[in-house]
């Protein structure tokens, strides 16, 4: 144990998700260690996120005001809207720039087991915003594992009574880069299942 | 002992770091396990999909010095296929899965005839052809008996005297005749306590023609049975879709 402010560092950054004790510590002598005007950007950046931060009302991604940058700009495709899980999903699909259309995120996945259900995500928002924008498309883009799969199909079920709203699930199967042999059996089931001419 | 294999299901999996799980299965020989599958949220794992909630698995470990590590997996029976599309019997199986975990609290405690129990109730549910409120009172009933807690159906369970009796208490431990009733027991149906019956005993030719009033009064008996004696709340319990909820959303 160290004493006072030091070990009440090491404590608080223990607290962050995958930081062991370890690595607490090493972090906390490096920024002992560090020079002032370093900390003083990390101490402002860290008082930003706080007070600066908000979810845009809209499709719930973090934003600084309250519509953010994807759906306050002219040149995104309003008619497609892609659901997404948490807004580092939004950055995934934007790192691909091949996607031009808006998001939505509901916040997490339909997980029974954590307590959360389908009240605790944002999809009555996402109703609404079928009934209200001139939306014709919905990519489902939840996570492929088995939460996000049955939040997928929990929203196909919602959104199939729609008129005139096509409703598509992003591909999947085998990864680039990977050996077939390692595949396991059901991934490479719905490879074999979404196989498409060429 | 450095190796060492087994089948089992998964009954959670938490993030361990940047890229691991912990999973937590329930084995046949070992009981209640909990091991770290390495690397297994990235797209290239060896695992892939076979270490998700509902895998029926047969699974190599290597005993570490606080969690074992997982070392290869072949799927036996892949439940979560079944399940995921279809949201009622999705809730069904998580209630299973978290009752099951609940009710093995000491890890490496062979737990076979529960394991069995599970495994069971993860194939009816996953083959869709029985209905899934019943599947899970049926799961949960016989839980219930694993653990000592089976609620009396056909006698009394404070005297014991022969049945069926038209009250029914879970603080008493089930159903309980007129001399021994306590204040505040329910009065069920005669028709859900022989549902009730029916599912312990795995009678489905009885269960399936049971009506709707009788199933709801019978899984939330089943329910309050298993929450007094657990001492604390299932938090996927009250998200079990019994009635159909997206409908109910979209009218």
């Amino acid at each position: 144990m160290y004493e006072g402010p030091v070990q009440d560092l090491i404590d608080e950054l223990g607290r962050l998700p995958g930081i062991g004790p370890k690595s607490a510590q090493r972090i906390a002598f490096h920024l002992l260690a560090a020079d002032p005007a370093d900390i003083g950007r990390l101490q402002d950046a860290l008082q930003r996120v706080r007070e600066g931060v908000v979810f845009c009302e809209v499709c719930g991604n973090v934003a600084e005001q309250s519509i953010c940058r994807i759906c306050a700009d002219p040149r995104r495709d309003p008619k497609l809207v892609c659901v997404v899980e948490e807004p580092k999903d939004v950055l995934a699909i934007e790192r691909t720039r091949e996607y031009r259309g808006r998001y939505h995120v509901l916040g997490g996945a339909l997980d029974p087991l954590s307590g959360v259900g389908p009240d605790q995500l944002r999809i009555r928002e996402l109703l609404n915003r079928i009934g209200t924008d001139e939306i014709t498309e919905i990519i489902l883009a939840t996570d492929p594992n088995t939460e996000g799969e049955a939040t997928a199909t929990y929203l196909v079920r919602l959104l199939r009574d729609f008129p005139g709203l096509a409703v598509t699930r992003l591909a999947s199967g085998l990864p680039m880069g990977g050996d077939l042999e390692f595949a396991d059996e059901l991934t490479l089931g719905r490879a074999l299942t979404g196989r498409r001419a060429v | 002992m450095s190796l060492y294999r087994d089948t089992g299901v998964v009954l959670r999996v938490q993030k361990l770091g940047e890229a691991d799980r912990i999973i937590t299965l329930l084995t046949r020989r070992h009981g209640k396990v909990r091991a770290v599958a390495k690397g297994v949220r990235r797209t290239t794992s060896r695992f892939g999909a076979r270490l998700e909630p509902f895998g029926h698995v047969d699974v190599q470990f290597y005993t570490g010095r606080t969690l074992d590590i997982i070392t290869q997996v072949q799927t036996v029976d892949a439940f979560g296929v079944g399940l995921v599309d279809d949201y009622p019997r999705y809730t069904a199986a998580c209630a299973v899965l978290e009752t099951a975990d609940r009710l093995v609290p000491e890890e490496g405690e062979p737990a076979l005839r529960l394991y069995l129990l599970l495994a069971g109730a993860l194939r009816a549910l996953s083959g869709g052809e029985r209905d899934a409120g019943l599947v899970l009172d049926a799961f949960l009933l016989r839980a219930m008996a694993y653990a000592g807690w089976a609620p009396a159906v056909t006698e009394c369970a404070r005297c014991g005297a022969p049945g069926p009796h038209r009250a029914f208490s879970v603080p008493a431990g089930g159903s309980v005749c007129p001399r021994c009733r306590p204040a505040g027991a329910a009065s069920p149906a005669t028709e859900t306590l022989r549902l009730m019956d029916a599912l312990v005993h795995g009678d489905w030719a009885v269960a399936e023609a049971s009506g709707d009033r009788a199933r709801r009064e019978c899984s939330g008996l089943v329910a309050a049975h298993l929450q007094w004696h657990m001492e604390r709340q299932l938090r996927s319990l009250p998200l079990v879709d019994r009635q159909g909820r997206v409908e109910e959303q979209t009218t």
